[in-house]
């Protein structure tokens, strides 16, 4: 744990702990909930039962009457309040069908769970109580869960408007795909299922209005991860000028992309504000985030790899189908596109083609979920590579070698015209594999395996890849996304020696304001605990982009650094002057500048902040104060790796499953705080065993959630997860000065194939090489009995779960 | 998530609870630990118009040596059950069992006689009350009758409970045979998939399930192959005959039934070994 710290690198690279968490652990923070404004009203929705029903009437003549209730609104009633539907921020193709998103459903609903009215009352009961009054006239219709039903000639189609359930298809080809394939020794084919999942946030969404008519001004106080972004996209959908309205992120109690949306009740929480001019509160309950929030992944994806007789990969090509709801949310059609270019994981080839094809379902809108896109390639990537191992008969491990692309600290391009920033793939697998006692466990496996025993072992192994940091603005333009992916920050050194630092990421839980203090302490020479760090909030911090996809470090904290620059150019400028130097006659050093030669001449940043602020005696020129913003627009992503090892046995009588060791080493560049990271591959990992092995929304074929509360959607809590065995390598980035990657979403990327490939691997002797996920424990008894020979549907009770895997083509068994 | 509105009275002893129920009939429902009900109230799906709270009659909660048996009182939380000593030494199974529920938080305030009285099929001490034969007693103004563990569940969330019933004690038999309570469930928290209870009394060995059906039931035909000398193995083949297992998320009614085989085979075996 215990880094050697350099000299000038006192902060950075230590473990830390976090500076934020005190008043979280007390209480004493606050979040949306814990927030009351004078004469606040509160906000209640009324949702659709049915997954799909036209709306006939809506009646709130009795709701309206009902004790404390000072307004009930329909889809109609509001439908003069929006100047544009809902934004989609990524309409990722020219011929995407991106229908419009009332925020509250005029004409027909289109999932179990979108609103149809609204209710507003005194208290939070009286509005529930009221809600529960309005008396809709549905009208129900057929209804599409399953994606591959959905693009079927004749499907019922969600959006009368298009001609089918397609929202769009988008591919990438690269090299002679087909011949490629055809040429191939060796072609292995699987299908995977990702199955759809509630992220599950620990504080649900909710939201404050408060308007201020004097002004007409409005505040939004928000559980989200963007303020920024719903700062600009609510104006564009109420109409409203932006320079009227602020927004807030308060505590947020995490997100997982969850909160990285622009959301029904965030708009109409407004649009009532600003009609009734009273400040309005909603919180959603977790049987409501349930319905309402978005989901994450319900992609099915038909992956191959080609490779020679030895294993030598040609080729990849995946052809994905992915779910997205009921509607378009702010990025739902692109999370497929952020793992578009991974899909040949960290392995050289020469042909790539990748399809996917969004389309339409009366399910709750998927949406960002921790790793977007990334988990998907990577765990069929590193699925098929298991499979392509067994097929030419070698060892896991021995296949990625082969295939591996060769240690690099230049970035170098790949098949897909990506540049990876540095990457030393193999120096994760050892160290792992070390860790681990790979050959131990092998031998155990084998003794378990001649002995019979009912209790078989397996091993995993996923060296995976993820692309974070983003992103270059120019290339989100070139994949269509409507925004920058540059971020802002401004360093405020007060004439005190204290520090302010404003940032446009929007922490939710990941500890910036730490590794924020940790990067500007070491660079300015001035006391951690000196340091506070702003964000969240429209009106202290107007620029920013906000914190998804693991960009915040290796695109916030990097913004951070040129600040600083500029705050020590400024400096530099207004100390050489005052000790009559010239500018390169002084050194720099932990915030001190030293005339070369004579070390006792020096000035230091607060002297120079409190100079800069009586600008009593500055250079020609220079303005008075020191402060400095910088916006960084990355030149390149970033590429965090590693790999990522898992035991599991299989008690063959029961389908349970028990991870009896994982191992995780990450390379996520240069490390600025090995605690925050830790907890972050823990957590991350924790999720991805979630997915692998619990976690599934599961609907009925009316499109009802049947998983509706948390006493049947599977999220494990401690009790169920090993302990985690964590290292790291160091392959600095070179996307950026301070050689960061990203950590954020490792965890949950790499460990889904790692559980899953254990379990086949355990289960390999009994004819099984393909479970989907989540390996729930009646899903392995039903692959053993099937394979058995006894024919019996065990997957009775998840009618729609999609992709019951074909499996793959080849026979399993016989790896070394 | 927010309950209908109710109104509430707080039970200043049992005798009140009575009055209270006789009062208010069926519009009432008494509230013990709270951890059946109160979910419910939350999602709609109950709608009492008023709560009479017997939380806090601290003198029903008690574990207390009555000779042959071991008397509960329905207060008595899972996790003084749990780490009862006078019921680890006589009739372990039921602390053991009581350690199975939950987690420590719903162990904390969850009541044996709340956890019977609810007649919830999936919960794991009515199995247990059934394989030990116990007897619940029932108190109501009209006076105080005992029922059999095996005439108290009489059907999903349904019990020999009249609405002006109060649980107040549950009498366990002194065991000095070997049990076993064998629950699966894929995480720590959640009820069993399937559960079997297996004890050996009366020279024999009863055997009960959980989840198999709408109420808790005797797995006889488990008992009868064993009394016909077969080995648990062969005998646990017959843990599934006349059992109606529910298929929901958490398992198919396949799955249950090929588990309650499995289960049956390790509860026996581990009863006979301990
Ligand atoms: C997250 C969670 C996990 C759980 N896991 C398990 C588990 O694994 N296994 C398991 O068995 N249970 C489990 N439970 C249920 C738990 O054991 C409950 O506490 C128990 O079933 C009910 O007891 P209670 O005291 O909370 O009853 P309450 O919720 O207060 O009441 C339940 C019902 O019984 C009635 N009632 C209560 N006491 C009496 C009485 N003395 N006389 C007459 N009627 C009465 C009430 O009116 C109500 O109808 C779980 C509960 C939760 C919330």
């Amino acid at each position: 744990m215990a880094q050697v710290a350099e000299q000038a690198q006192k902060y950075v690279g230590g473990g830390i702990l976090r500076k934020e968490d005190p008043e979280l652990l007390n209480g004493a923070a606050r979040f949306i909930d814990d927030m009351s404004i004078p004469g606040m009203l509160w906000v209640s929705f009324v949702r659709s039962p049915f997954a799909h029903a036209t709306i006939n009437s809506v009646d709130t003549s009795r709701a309206a009457s009902m004790p404390g209730v000072k307004g009930v609104y329909s889809g109609t009633d509001l439908a003069d309040e929006w100047a544009d539907g809902l934004p989609c921020a990524w309409p990722v193709t020219e011929d995407i069908k991106a229908p419009k998103h009332w925020p509250i459903a005029k004409d027909k609903a289109r999932f179990a769970g979108d609103a149809v009215a609204v209710v507003v009352a005194e208290t939070r009961a009286q509005a529930v109580d009221a809600a529960e009054t309005v008396d809709v006239d549905y009208e129900p219709l057929d209804v599409v869960v399953d994606m591959e039903a959905a693009l079927q000639d004749g499907a019922t189609k969600v959006h009368d408007e298009f001609e089918n359930n397609s929202s769009y298809v988008w591919n990438l080809d690269v090299g002679e795909v087909d011949q490629v394939f055809n040429d191939a020794a060796v072609v292995v084919k699987e299908r995977y299922y990702h199955p759809r999942l509630i992220p599950n946030a620990i504080e649900p969404r909710g939201v404050i209005c408060q308007p201020n008519p004097a002004q007409g001004e409005y505040t939004l106080y928000s559980a989200t991860q963007i303020p920024h972004i719903l700062k600009v996209t609510l104006a564009l959908t109420l109409g409203l000028p932006e320079q009227k309205l602020r927004v807030v992120a308060p505590e947020v109690g995490g997100g997982f992309g969850s909160k990285l949306n622009v959301y029904a009740e965030e708009a109409t929480c407004l649009a009532l504000g600003r009609k009734l001019g009273v400040p309005l509160k909603w919180i959603e309950t977790r049987s409501e985030g349930y319905l309402a929030t978005t989901h994450g992944r319900d992609v099915i994806q038909d992956m191959e790899v080609a490779a020679d007789e030895n294993g030598k990969i040609v080729g990849f090509r995946a052809n994905l189908l992915a779910d997205m709801g009921a509607y378009l949310q702010l990025v739902t059609p692109g999370i497929p596109i952020l793992g578009a270019f991974l899909y040949h994981g960290v392995y050289d080839c020469q042909a790539y083609s990748f399809t996917c094809t969004g389309v339409f379902t009366n399910k709750t809108p998927t949406d960002a979920y921790r790793g977007a896109g990334r988990p998907e390639a990577t765990y069929a990537v590193e699925r098929i590579m298991d499979a392509l191992a067994r097929r030419v008969r070698k060892d896991p491990v021995e296949l990625r070698r082969l295939n591996f692309l060769e240690p690099f600290d230049e970035a170098r391009e790949v098949i897909t015209g990506l540049s990876f920033d540095s990457g030393n793939y193999g120096a994760a697998l050892d160290k792992a594999l070390d860790m681990f006692g790979y050959d131990e466990l092998r031998a155990e496996q084998q003794r378990r395996r001649d002995a019979g025993d009912d209790k078989l072992l397996g091993i995993g192994v996923s060296t995976y890849i993820e692309m974070c940091g983003l992103a270059p603005s120019q290339v989100l333009a070139s994949l269509r996304y409507v925004a920058g992916g540059w971020e802002a920050a401004t360093i405020r050194c007060h004439p005190t020696g204290k520090v302010t630092v404003i940032t446009g990421t929007s922490p939710h839980g990941q500890g910036h304001v730490t590794a924020w203090s940790q990067i500007v302490a070491d660079e300015l020479g001035v006391d951690f605990e000196d340091i506070e760090v702003l964000h969240g909030d429209t009106a202290i911090s107007p620029l920013g982009m906000d914190s998804y996809g693991s960009r915040s470090l290796s695109v916030g904290g990097v913004a951070l650094h040129y600040a600083a620059e500029k705050v020590i150019t400024k400096a530099r400028t207004i100390a050489a002057h005052e000790l009559e130097v010239s500018e390169e006659d002084l050194e720099y050093s932990s915030g001190t500048f030293s005339v070369k030669g004579a070390p006792d001449k020096s000035k230091t940043i607060p002297e120079v902040a409190f100079s800069a602020w009586t600008a009593h005696n500055l250079p020609e020129g220079t303005e008075p104060g020191l402060e400095e913003t910088h916006v960084f627009d990355p030149p390149n992503f970033t590429f965090p790796s590693g790999t990522h090892l898992c035991a599991i046995e299989v008690d063959t009588e029961t389908g349970m499953t028990n991870i009896l060791k994982y191992v995780a080493v990450d390379d996520c560049g240069t490390a600025i705080n090995p605690i925050i990271i830790e907890g972050q591959v823990h957590g991350g990992i924790a999720q991805g065993i979630a997915e692998a092995m619990y976690e599934e929304a599961v609907y009925d074929e009316n499109g009802v959630l049947m998983t509706s509360s948390m006493s049947n959607y599977r999220v494990p809590s401690a009790a169920e997860l090993p302990t985690f065995e964590t290292d790291r390598v160091e392959t600095p980035s070179t996307t950026n000065p301070l050689g960061v990657k990203g950590i954020g979403e490792a965890g949950t990327i790499a460990s889904p194939p790692a559980v899953v490939n254990a379990t086949i691997d355990a289960l390999l002797p009994l004819g099984i090489d393909h479970i989907d996920m989540p390996v729930s424990p009646e899903r392995v008894w039903a692959a053993i009995r099937n394979a058995s020979g006894s024919s019996v549907d065990a997957r009775g009770t998840d009618a729609t779960a999609a992709g019951s895997g074909v499996g793959s083509a080849d026979t399993p068994g016989g790896e070394a | 998530m927010i309950p209908a509105e109710f109104d509430y009275e707080l039970a200043e002893s049992g005798e009140h609870a009575l009055q209270l129920l006789e009062q208010h009939g069926d519009e009432a429902k008494l509230l013990a630990g709270g951890h059946s009900l109160l979910p419910l109230m939350k999602l709609r799906l109950a709608t009492p118009s008023m709560l009479i709270d017997i939380g806090r009659l601290d003198d029903m909660s008690y574990i207390s040596d009555d000779g042959d048996a071991i008397a509960i009182g329905a207060l008595t939380r899972h996790e003084v059950v749990e780490g009862s000593d006078v019921l680890k030494e006589h009739c372990a199974i039921v602390a053991h069992t009581a350690g199975e529920i939950g987690d420590r938080q719903v162990r904390h305030f969850g009541t044996i006689g709340g956890s019977l009285a609810h007649g919830d099929p999936a919960s794991d001490l009515p199995t247990v009350m059934l394989a030990l034969d116990a007897q619940v007693v029932v108190r109501s103004s009209s006076g105080e009758r005992t029922v059999a563990a095996n005439e108290f569940f009489t059907g999903l969330f349904e019990t020999a409970l009249g609405p002006t019933d109060l649980l107040t004690e549950i009498r366990v038999p002194k065991l000095t045979g070997g049990w076993s309570y064998q629950k699966f469930h894929h995480r720590a928290q959640d009820w069993a998939i399937v559960g079997v209870a297996a004890v050996q009394r009366n020279g024999g060995a009863s055997v009960a399930l959980t989840n198999m059906g709408e109420v808790p039931l005797r797995a006889s035909g488990v008992e009868q192959a064993l009394a016909s000398g077969n080995d648990a193995a062969a005998a646990a083949e017959e843990a599934a005959e006349n059992t109606s297992p529910p298929s929901d998320p958490f398992g198919s009614a396949d799955y249950r039934r090929a588990l309650a085989k499995v289960l049956t085979r390790r509860a026996l075996q581990e009863a006979m070994g301990r």
